[in-house]
């Protein structure tokens, strides 16, 4: 059924509606909140099952046809993404119940977060270069609002530089789409990749540049990745964790997106960059976090460093290492998501994220040393978790192309993510506790912080079990992506 | 601002500006005005009554608070491309209903794509005065 593709959007923009329809009763709008994550998991595993059996799934809006209208488009990776980005959002919206406080709820933290879904999951299914445009913008005033909801002053600091930096990035992506447009006189995406695919002239390639820095930024590649980290230790966990998960993939869906459809006709400029900026991307997020000291900073960095493997991936270019791709940013979604909500517990428990002021948490909560451990290891690439074949496969790909240097890289990046990790977990959890520690009386943490904890462990490690689940389901998502005439089929001529 | 002359003008100005927003409001399908341009001239209506006689008047003639009309104009909006759904067809085909002739502004069709309209009439009434509010009472949340 086509109209499964309507309601991953629908859904979140009803439920934003309901909760500002609902009035200040902070009861109703979190019972509305959670009903309507729920039904964005279920509405996101419906897609997923609609394009494995049906193929990739095409909606014309008001029935323009492509490429006049707007085009919505669900192949295996927009439909997986949606999917998992509700996955996410559910968690994260049970764990907003426990750490949202009342006076952000009052003003209007679950009508903004839902916005926020809307944004990205139309970011992930739209067909249209200029649709995606206006999908980031929903999804990025809604996290402005989100960061800086509650005006505390690193909270305000932290959006400054958010917004600039995006600002400049959504300056880049619309010169981008004027000079698209000038040139080929449409903006739908699979229309461009007809016409500009084997196309080498300086026309596209300044536009592949120029959105190659756009998503570059919104993703958070070297050298424009600064706004991260200085952004996202500062709102409450829950925010930053769904931003952690969610908001740099959409730069890296858009890149893959358009280097694999649209840009392909200059292989020999655009993916030997896109894998330089890859390893010093990499390189330069796990030397970041070597040198903070404050939990949630540590995590932001690393989210550089291995958005750096999910690029990696699609500069390599082959069935294989797209693949990787692909369960790399599962994986990851997962996991990173999983290690800031850790990160709010450990704030619940003490009061504070800074390492230097932590210690002997292994003794008062020694399950919740275990459940960082999970993803902790996982994003290290320690075996059997999900990074491990993550890692794997994008590693095998990159031998088999005999990118060495990358490579190298990579094993390398992962050794000292496992050292940040480690940072974490022995002066955190290990250590004593030091005499100068604010004072924090001695309390359980909240079940409904450990729901969503638990269950993405529990994701985590069942991939690392039954990796090749994920593993066919990413080469599927790989070989149809990179077979753009199946995309562009679906949308240009469509079957009755 | 406490001033005769302004209090005077604004009884006769505020309904002449939100009959005349409803006007550009239902014309805007084919003709210039629409739901923004409607939503703006019925918030600046609102909001001129509440520069002549202070914002709780204003509050008070719009009855319901600016949040509800933003969500009541999201929740229509997403709700107008889900009716042709129920006909099979895609999201946000315009289906047409019957028309019916007025005086002024030729003959009124109803259909989803109207809906569309009153639903972003409500949402920019709702955010202009919302944000005109919350300057003018210097960021008190009512």
């Amino acid at each position: 059924m086509k109209s499964a593709l309507i309601f991953p959007i629908l859904i979140p923009v009803l439920t934003a509606a309901a909760c500002l329809l609902s009035g200040p009763n902070r009861t109703v709008q979190r019972a509305i909140s959670m009903t309507g994550a729920a039904l964005l998991f279920l509405a996101g595993i419906w897609l997923l099952r609609e394009v494995h059996t049906a193929g990739i799934i095409v909606v014309q809006l008001g029935n323009w046809p492509a490429p006049f209208g707007i085009t919505l488009v669900a192949d295996y990776l927009a439909a997986v993404m949606v999917a998992v980005s509700g996955f996410v959002g559910f968690a994260v919206a049970i764990f907003a119940l426990a750490d949202v406080d009342a006076g952000r709820e009052r003003f209007g933290f679950h009508p903004l977060y839902h916005v926020l879904l809307m944004g990205v999951c139309g970011a992930f299914l739209t067909g249209d270069l200029f649709n995606l445009f206006v999908w980031i913008e929903v999804m990025l005033m809604a996290s402005f609002v989100l960061l800086a909801l509650g005006g505390e002053r690193a909270q305000i600091e932290g959006a400054v530089k958010y917004l600039t930096l995006n600002f400049i990035a959504s300056g880049l992506f619309l010169t981008a789409i004027g000079i698209i447009y000038g040139a080929t006189g449409t903006l739908n995406i699979a229309d461009l990749a007809v016409r500009l695919r084997d196309e080498s002239t300086a026309v596209p390639l300044a536009a592949a540049m120029l959105l190659l820095g756009a998503f570059g930024i919104k993703a958070g590649l070297f050298p424009l990745f600064f706004w991260l980290p200085a952004s996202y230790h500062t709102p409450p966990v829950a925010v930053s964790a769904v931003f952690a998960g969610l908001l740099t993939k959409v730069g890296v869906y858009a890149l893959i997106r358009v280097f694999t459809l649209i840009f392909t006709g200059m292989p020999e400029i655009t993916h030997p960059l896109l894998i330089w900026l890859s390893v010093l991307t990499m390189i330069t997020g796990v030397l970041g976090a070597a040198a903070q000291y404050e939990i949630r900073r540590v995590l932001s960095f690393h989210i550089i460093s291995q958005i750096g493997y999910m690029t990696l991936g699609l500069g390599f270019f082959t069935v294989a290492a797209i693949g990787a791709s692909v369960f790399y940013i599962i994986h990851h979604i997962i996991v990173k998501t999983n290690l800031f909500l850790i990160a709010g517990a450990i704030r619940y428990a003490r009061g504070t994220n800074e390492l230097k002021q932590l210690g002997g948490l292994y003794r008062d909560y020694p399950w919740l040393g275990v459940l960082f451990l999970i993803p902790a290891l996982s994003l290290g690439g320690v075996p059997p978790l999900s990074g491990f074949f993550a890692k794997l496969a994008l590693i095998t790909a990159g031998l088999s192309l005999a990118q060495w240097v990358a490579v190298t890289v990579a094993l390398a990046v992962g050794l000292l993510t496992l050292f940040s990790m480690t940072k974490i977990w022995a002066e955190a959890f290990w250590k004593a506790e030091p005499a100068d520690a604010p004072p924090h009386p001695k309390k359980a943490v909240p079940v409904l912080m450990l729901i969503p904890i638990c269950t993405m462990a529990t994701v985590t490690v069942l991939i690392g079990i039954f990796p090749s689940v994920l593993l066919d389901f990413s080469n599927a998502a790989a070989a149809q992506i990179m077979n753009p005439q199946l995309y562009i089929d679906a949308v240009l001529r469509p079957t009755p | 601002m406490d001033s005769l002359l302004l209090r005077t003008a604004a009884r006769i100005i505020v309904p002449v500006q939100l009959l005349w927003s409803v006007y550009l409001l239902v014309r805007g399908h084919n003709e210039p005005g629409g739901g923004f341009i409607g939503g703006l001239l019925a918030a600046g209506a609102i909001i001129l009554h509440g520069i002549a006689n202070g914002m709780p008047a204003a509050r008070q003639l719009l009855r319901v608070r600016p949040q509800t009309l933003i969500g009541l104009g999201i929740a229509a909006a997403g709700l107008s491309g889900v009716i042709p759904m129920l006909a099979g067809l895609p999201y946000l085909t315009g289906v047409w209903g019957f028309g019916f002739p007025t005086l002024v502004a030729g003959t009124l069709k109803f259909g989803s794509p109207l809906l569309f309209d009153v639903a972003v009439y409500l949402v920019v009434t709702g955010v202009g005065t919302l944000l005109i509010f919350a300057a003018a009472e210097d960021g008190e949340e009512g």
